[in-house]
């Protein structure tokens, strides 16, 4: 199967310091709210946190529910390992959330939005609090009634899965709800609520000032659009890059590889590591008609050169997990274990080697068991490292 | 009426409401699907994931017990798929489970036992994980014990202790490898606001929460041959004791108890139904004072509502929840400690018996009463008034180490002095039973005649609503209680702390107007107490409801102040009702606590 696109193509959309904000705001909010959404809808936006749910269905879905009450929530909770992106949005251009928040507000029927920050933001407060004051402000010029506030999180990764968000800011415990209900029908304090990632709503400013066309245009069929990369590891030049969906592998790591790139983890430790032999077959972009794999999570691209052990980095993976599940569920909570003290038992020999195929069998039932996409996502660097690594997990 | 829609389970077509699960729509149509975090008195959690099914067109299993209904949805309850992945689950929960099952008081009534039984989890493949985590039992408390080696992570208890009890005193705490089930911060079980009512153990699946059990001490009583060892049964136990030994629930054995104590080598069976009718004169004629003292005397110092004492959960619940209403509590004893008091009193006296020397042990459904029978007020007989107490469970497990075949059992009947009781004694067991009783009585009392209802069956106060209301008008009363003329007695009933709270909330918001208010630490009364048979369920508690009432209908005597032992009680011993000596015996205060 061929691909659309192999080429890697930089985008310069997000970061692109608009000094119009107020200008596309008021136009926007001039727009009637099914124009927005169909607009958002053409563009084939999705959500660029994880899970890639279509952005404006979100919207449309909400928009639906008959609630007076409903919510709008920017999901600043980047925890995953190796993702550095949204930090950089919420420093540099936080009026393009702003702007995008309240268009959603004005397209569901929500006057409160809220930005889900990481607790280890925590030093953004006070120049974010400053931007959600101007900008509130010109709100209130223009009579439109949206507020914004900031809710810190307290540090635990799971609290980045929308449910769990939820219940964190609701003051209980973060622990993943049962699906359905979806947030779209029953979210933030059981009402409706669009909580979509920084970088979706930075995208949405681009596809009102824009056009749905100009978004459209980037990437390939199914992966429309840029996606912010943040690239670590074993690269000349680590740093936050804007790319066109749909590259292939290989052309990434030709320019941000080291020339000795033995693997790339791509998605975070709860993406995918994919071995040099399937760089060239491996695509950027969601799941649809490529080849290759998603973008489970985030943008995060890590690369490691053949001076790393992959034992050593999946053992840090899982420590990770290990740790941060939220511990409610079995497949999660004791699956992770098991992998954490598998490898090791592997490892010492206190195992046999076949042990791993036991585990690889594990990995299966617990991505068709845990309760949320973390839980069926934690495997995924797992299975990929032992099915690619199998000797370097063994001696 | 809802709408129905159609679904298949295992190909086989089923029509089902709107709204029900899969766990629900596989139950009514008699296929069982596996299932530990799932409990019918709690919401759905969806967390231990044994009950994964496949839904046909979905790349993911779905937990039957939190997965809607859809139209035309194909559920598969038994594919391979489902199998491996739940036998996964099994040997996941195993692994981080101390599976030292012979060696646990669960062992052969433990859920996840049965299902390594069902799934034939015979291999250890997965590393243990229980040994490198450092696990202590938390053995504090007089009622419960804590092992959380054994615990998992169901949330079953917490929810119990949220949702049933409004008490929080479990909590979840910590995430990943370390999440467990705590208390505020890990203190013990004694130290927090756990009011010991034993929910938490009747929903727990596994061995991680038990009684404390005093089966050993109370074998070593009866095999010494200087000790007088008497034994009382509270109310509920005879409906219950039979499901622990293999009986339908709601099955009545009584006199097949009874039986089974004297074998068991006890001296004297007695009854805690008789001072459960004991209480009800002490208790009506204090409300009857408290009535008379707020109406006739003006005196705003007394405190109404008045409300019962006899669930010592619910005395734990107020004593931290609202200690500024202690004074609402009548201070009558509960049954048990009133019982306790008199024998190394009365009884002694009356058998010539060394109080030193008798032993006292009480079976009671209930896990807060080993907290009662150990408080330091529960000394008024000049000795430990009730030295051992043993849930319906301990009961059985003697009967069953003692090799009686409980079904071949003739039936008996309890002894006497202090072994008679009436119907409105039995009905303490259950949830609006203290109440019936008491209007039972006082209405008699104050008018000379029966209570307006027919049958003496105050159906008001019956059932298993959350908070019940009832009033009776008082007319044409006897000469001496001339001011309660026409006066509407006003009483609410509650079981289940969380609808102690509710009524609770609304004394101190002082929009309530009760003069009588009865409370339950437990969902349906004593008879749905931390004590009784695992499992318990809505139905359940409803099938040993009727057998209660059934008890009481069957009775020759109906009224606690007809009970003959109980007439001569106060002839021989205590004079009056609320007379010195009952003060003394049978009254006793109560002591605020803190939250936390």
């Amino acid at each position: 199967m061929a691909f659309e696109s192999y080429q890697l193509k930089r985008a310069d959309f997000i970061f692109k310091n608009e000094n119009d904000w107020e200008k596309i705001l008021s136009r926007t909010l001039s727009r009637p709210p099914q124009e927005i959404i169909n607009e958002l809808m053409s563009s084939e936006l999705k959500g660029r946190g994880g899970a890639g749910f279509p952005t404006g269905l979100k919207w449309k879905l909400t928009a639906e529910e008959s609630a007076s009450v409903k919510y709008v929530i920017c999901n600043a909770d980047e925890g995953e390992p190796g993702t550095f992106k949204d930090r950089e949005i919420l420093s540099l251009v936080p009026y393009k959330v702003l702007v995008a928040m309240a268009v959603c507000g004005y397209v569901i029927g929500a006057a409160n939005g809220f930005i889900y920050l990481r607790g280890e933001y925590k030093y953004l407060v006070p120049e974010l609090n400053k931007a959600i004051k101007e900008f509130e402000y010109y709100c209130k010029e223009i009579n439109h009634n949206f507020n914004i506030s900031i809710f810190l999180g307290s540090g635990a990764y799971i609290c980045g899965e929308e449910t769990a968000l939820f219940d964190s800011m609701e003051g209980k415990r973060g622990e993943p709800r049962n699906k359905p209900p979806y947030p779209t029908s029953s979210g933030y304090m059981g009402k409706p609520t669009v909580i979509n990632n920084v970088e979706t709503l930075a995208h949405t400013f681009t596809i009102f000032k824009y056009g749905a066309k100009k978004f459209y245009d980037l990437g390939v069929q199914y992966s429309r659009g840029s996606k912010l990369f943040s690239v670590s590891g074993d690269t000349p030049k680590p740093g936050i890059y804007e790319l066109e969906l749909g590259m292939s592998l290989q052309d990434f790591v030709e320019e941000f590889g080291d020339g000795d790139t033995k693997a790339v983890q791509v998605g975070g430790a709860s993406g995918f590591l994919v071995p040099r032999k399937k760089f060239a077959e491996t695509a950027i972009g969601y799941k649809g008609k490529l080849t290759g794999i998603s973008l489970p999570t985030g943008g995060s691209m890590m690369l490691f050169n053949s001076s790393r052990s992959m034992y050593n980095v999946l053992d840090n993976y899982l420590e990770f997990f290990k740790e941060e599940s939220c511990g409610q569920c079995t497949p999660c909570r004791v699956g992770c274990q098991q992998l954490y003290s598998g490898i090791k038992a592997v490892k010492r020999g206190e195992k046999p080697a076949q042990y791993l195929d036991k585990l690889l069998k594990l990995t299966e039932t617990m991505q068709l068991t845990a309760k949320c996409g973390l839980g069926q996502s934690v495997a995924n660097s797992f299975s990929s490292i032992v099915e690619n690594f199998r000797e370097e997990m063994i001696y | 009426m809802s709408e129905k829609i159609n679904i298949t389970i295992n190909g086989m077509p089923v029509e089902v409401e709107q709204g029900k699960t899969i766990l629900e729509a596989a139950d009514q149509s008699g296929v069982i699907i596996p299932s530990l975090c799932y409990h019918k008195d709690l919401c759905v959690a969806g967390n231990c994931r044994v009950c994964v099914v496949e839904v046909v067109g979905q790349k993911r299993l779905s937990a039957a017990c939190a997965t809607p209904c859809e139209e035309g949805m194909e559920i598969r309850t038994n594919s391979l798929n489902v199998r491996n992945s739940r036998k996964h689950i099994i040997e996941l929960l195993l692994s981080e489970h101390n599976a030292d099952c012979t060696r646990c008081y669960k062992n052969g009534n433990c859920e996840l036992q049965n299902l390594a039984s069902e799934y034939k989890i015979m291999s250890q493949d997965f590393i243990p994980l229980a040994p490198q985590k450092k696990y202590t039992i938390d053995m504090f408390s007089p009622s419960i014990i804590k092992d959380n080696s054994k615990c998992i992570r169901c949330q079953r208890c917490v929810r119990t202790c949220a949702e049933l009890q409004g008490v929080n005193a479990l909590t979840v705490a910590f995430k990943g490898d370390e999440m467990k089930i705590t208390t505020f911060f890990e203190k013990a079980m004694n130290d927090v606001v756990c009011t010991n009512c034993g929910q938490c153990i009747n929903h727990c699946p596994t061995g991680a929460l038990v009684e404390r059990n005093y089966i050993e001490e109370v074998w070593e009583a009866i095999a010494n041959p200087n000790l007088h060892v008497v034994v009382q049964t509270a109310p509920a136990v005879r409906v219950g004791l039979g499901e622990e030994l293999g009986m339908q629930p709601g099955t009545r054995v009584t006199g097949k108890m009874v039986a089974a104590l004297k074998r068991l080598g006890f001296d004297s069976v007695l009854d805690t139904d008789f001072t459960a009718d004991l209480t009800i004169i002490e208790e009506g004629h204090e409300l009857l004072s408290r009535l008379k003292k707020a109406l006739v005397d003006k005196d705003k110092s007394v405190k109404l509502p008045m409300a019962t004492s006899c669930s010592p959960g619910w005395i734990k619940y107020i004593e931290h929840m609202y200690p500024e209403y202690l004074e609402n509590l009548s201070t009558c004893k509960s049954p048990q400690q009133m019982f306790g008091a008199l024998v190394k009193t009365y009884y002694a006296k009356a058998r010539k018996l060394s109080p030193d020397k008798i032993i006292s042990v009480s079976i009671m459904p209930c896990t807060a009463k080993k907290f009662e029978a150990n408080r330091p007020e529960m000394h008024d007989s000049g000795y430990r008034d009730v030295d051992y107490v043993l849930t319906t469970r301990e009961l059985a497990i003697m009967i069953k180490q003692a090799g009686i075949d409980f079904y071949k059992l003739e039936d008996a009947k309890f002894d006497r002095l202090m072994g008679e009781s009436s119907g409105a004694g039995v009905i303490f067991g259950a949830t609006g039973g203290v109440m019936e009783a008491a209007l039972r009585t006082v209405y008699a009392v104050v008018t000379g005649r029966d209570v307006p209802f027919e049958n003496l069956d105050i159906t008001p106060v019956r059932g298993m609503e959350g908070v019940r209301e009832a009033s009776i008008k008082i007319e044409n009363p006897q000469p001496e209680w001339a001011f309660l003329d026409g006066v509407e007695l006003r009483c609410a009933v509650a079981h289940g702390l969380v609808n102690a709270k509710k009524v609770m909330d609304d004394v101190a918001a002082g929009k309530s107007n009760f003069h009588f208010i009865e409370i339950m630490a437990c969902p349906g009364g004593c008879l749905g107490g931390g004590g009784q048979p695992i499992p318990t369920s809505p139905e359940i508690r409803q099938k040993r409801a009727e057998a209660i009432y059934a008890e009481d209908a069957g009775m020759p005597i109906r009224k606690s102040h007809e009970n003959p032992e109980i007439l001569k009680i106060y002839e021989d011993f205590l004079i009056k009702p609320l007379g010195e000596k009952s003060h003394h015996l049978l009254h006793t205060h109560y002591v605020g606590r803190n939250r936390f």
